[in-house]
């Protein structure tokens, strides 16, 4: 029966039957569906699967190809291990949220035209936002709430650019794109607002650190992939995406040094990694894509990890800020250990993960000639291997004893994240195993050559030195409660203050408006009483007599009009 | 609404000290980085012997100038600290109460 549904309707469908469910009869349930599912996209094979035509339109529902395969992987990985996770502290609603969202995440990678991707794209908004709302705090309610309009506002512009693109072509097939077109860059800025192009991030690093405990594992792992995947499918070697790619790699790792809460640091070390991915997706070459894919691939697995420990820590201490945090590797030491595994992996240290994805990048830039990209991307690894590789796990673990005591992360939580940890390192060790062959392109990059292991060591160990140098001085930055202004600044103050004046100078109008209206509509009663009223001449009681005298003036004023207004040969014909 | 929730486990007994709770972990644990960071570093100054002497190379660089002895450790030891500096002069201008969108 599996094979005939579309893999991305069996965790949809399945999530319909969640909040029936209870205790282990749900636990067995939510993670019976993302084996199902996968079963049936490893069943179907590639090829194009369930064309329908509507409206003149060709629409396909399932393309399975090499780069449509490993995000359908990606996915069901994803899911599977944020259910696993999701199993204490989480709710029916979180569990449904989430299934839904990850069939959503895996239809759209699977669309293979434009009208099945928005439709997708849209329920990846509808569904995730639930996962912030899960929270039920105030806060957590606020930024759903923009999250929910950025994201829907993202699908708009794609379908606005979807209509024009299919005017101009009249195909809504999805692949290639070259944008200079209305439609391609509509659409190209729809799925720039999802993979949090600059100055259009802000929804990830305000809503994600609100999402509950798992809510934020699966937010990391889907919506940006998403869109990772469809600039990949699209806009492979669109220059510009080089340069959007440098940016997103450079200015959050100055942000993520300053903030506070671990969530939203791991939120802008998230925009710094798809960074990497854009810009390679930007360079283009096969090598170049791959790398993009390869690291959006094993970024799900060490962003989630990351996201699992702090998700951790928020469950266990109630805080995921550094200043409020530290000494919780007395309470928590294997959830420490394995937050470390996903901090060396994001970091890449040879044999953890990203050493085998990001380097692919950044080869392929140095292939291309564009020493200054890599030099860009050399500085942000630095950047990485502070907020992430080092601030992550001291702040959240080691840093100077808060006094909080806890208990280890449930059994649950552990699996989960022993899980992601197992894979960073299968990943980063074995890359050749699952992680190469399964890419959209053949694999000629050897990642563990003398001159990349000894300068990635140099890189990364001299950094650290750096920071403990730092850190011994006091010249560290010091962790403080704070709020950093960003992007969202424009709209959350000054476009609220905007609004806000605009809307008390149109009340101020509609004041005055309304003032003078009364007044004008009080004169006209007033005069209208002074003539109509009881008292006034029109108003008062006249006798009959009156009457006919008016009757008479009447008649006599038609008269005199009827002869003014006829020559007088015709009232009086001659004889 | 309901207030954000979270579960420490119950009344949890503290075991008293910890791994580093004594100063002297520490300091071995920044040995042991000091000592990794000269090892990664000689590896350079051999390799740069053998790219003077014609010999085949430990690390073959793909320009010229990252071909200087130690250039990663330079790199990465400058990046870290321009971030950190950069950061802290970010501060100044960014940073709000944490209640600042609250209000």
């Amino acid at each position: 029966m599996i094979g005939s549904l579309p893999p991305a309707a069996v965790m949809i469908l399945g999530a319909l039957v969640v909040p029936l469910l209870r205790g282990r009869a749900r636990t067995g349930w939510v993670l019976l569906l993302p084996a199902a599912s996968l079963a049936a996209l490893l069943a179907l094979g590639e090829g194009e699967f369930g064309q329908v035509s509507i409206f003149s339109y060709e629409l396909t529902l399932v393309r399975i190809d090499g780069l449509s395969r490993i995000f359908g992987w990606l996915f069901h990985i994803a899911a599977f291990i944020g259910l696993i996770f999701a199993r204490r502290g989480g709710s029916a609603l979180e569990d449904a949220a989430a299934l839904v969202y990850a069939g959503a995440a895996i239809g759209a990678v699977q669309a293979g035209d434009l009208i099945t991707l928005f439709v997708f794209w849209e329920l990846l908004a509808l569904s995730s936002v639930f996962l912030v709302w899960a929270r039920r705090t105030e806060r957590s309610y606020r930024a759903g709430i923009r999250y929910l309009i950025v994201q829907v506002g993202s699908g708009v512009v794609l379908l606005a650019g979807i209509i024009a693109h299919a005017r101009a072509t009249g195909s809504v097939a999805f692949g290639p794109m070259e944008t200079g077109t209305l439609g391609t860059n509509l659409i190209l800025l729809g799925i720039g607002i999802k993979a949090a192009f600059p100055l259009l991030h802000n929804w990830l690093t305000d809503a994600y650190p609100e999402a509950t405990y798992s809510g934020a594992v699966f937010l990391s792992a889907f919506t940006t992939k998403v869109a990772v995947y469809a600039l990949a499918r699209g806009y492979q070697g669109e220059e510009l995406l080089i340069w959007v790619g440098v940016v997103m790699t450079m200015f959050p790792i100055f942000y993520a040094v300053i903030e506070n809460d671990l969530r939203r640091v791991l939120g802008y070390s998230m925009i710094n990694q798809i960074g990497f991915m854009v810009c390679g997706v930007g360079i283009g070459t096969e090598m170049a894509v791959n790398g993009a894919v390869a690291h959006a691939f094993n970024d799900v697995l060490f962003k989630g990890l990351l996201f699992m420990s702090t998700g951790a820590l928020l469950y266990r201490a109630g805080t995921t800020k550094c200043s409020e945090l530290g000494g919780l590797y007395k309470s928590m030491p294997k959830t420490a250990g394995l937050c470390i595994v996903g901090a060396a992996s994001i970091s890449a240290f040879p044999l953890f993960s990203g050493f085998v994805s990001k380097s692919m990048v950044m080869a392929a830039a140095l292939e291309m000639n564009l020493d200054i990209v890599w030099l860009f991307l050399l500085f942000a690894s630095a950047g990485v291997l502070h907020h992430a590789g080092i601030k992550i796990p001291f702040y959240g673990f080691f840093g100077p004893d808060s006094g909080i005591r806890t208990k280890e992360a449930p059994t649950s939580m552990l699996i989960a994240m022993g899980m992601a940890a197992f894979l960073c390192v299968f990943n980063g060790t074995w890359p050749t195993l699952f992680l190469y062959p399964n890419l959209p392109y053949e694999v000629t990059y050897e990642p563990f050559t003398p001159a990349h292991v000894i300068s990635q060591l140099q890189l990364l160990f001299f950094a650290v030195l750096a920071f403990v140098w730092l850190r011994l001085t006091d010249r560290e930055p010091h962790e403080l409660p704070s709020t950093n202004l960003d992007a969202d600044w424009f709209y959350r103050r000054f476009g609220r203050g905007l609004a806000l004046a605009a809307g008390g100078a149109a009340a101020r109008l509609r004041d005055a408006v309304a003032s003078r209206a009364v007044a004008a509509a009080g004169g006209a009663i007033g005069s209208a009483r002074r003539y109509m009223g009881p008292s006034g001449v029109l108003g008062r009681t006249w006798p009959t007599g009156t009457s006919v005298i008016w009757v008479a003036i009447l008649l006599l004023v038609f008269l005199l009009l009827y002869y003014a207004s006829t020559p007088l040969t015709d009232t009086f014909p001659p004889p | 609404m309901a207030s954000d929730t979270h579960d420490t486990g119950g009344q949890v007994k503290d075991r008293g000290r910890h791994y580093f709770d004594d100063p002297k972990r520490w300091k071995r644990l920044i040995a042991i980085l000091i000592g990794v960071c000269a090892v990664v570093f000689g590896l350079d100054l051999v390799n740069f012997v053998q790219m003077r002497m014609g010999w085949p190379e430990l690390r073959h660089p793909e320009r010229d100038w990252e071909g200087f002895p130690g250039y990663y450790a330079f790199y990465g030891f400058l990046a870290y600290t321009a971030i950190v500096y950069t950061a802290k002069a970010l501060r100044k201008g960014v940073m709000r109460d944490e209640d600042y969108y609250d209000r």
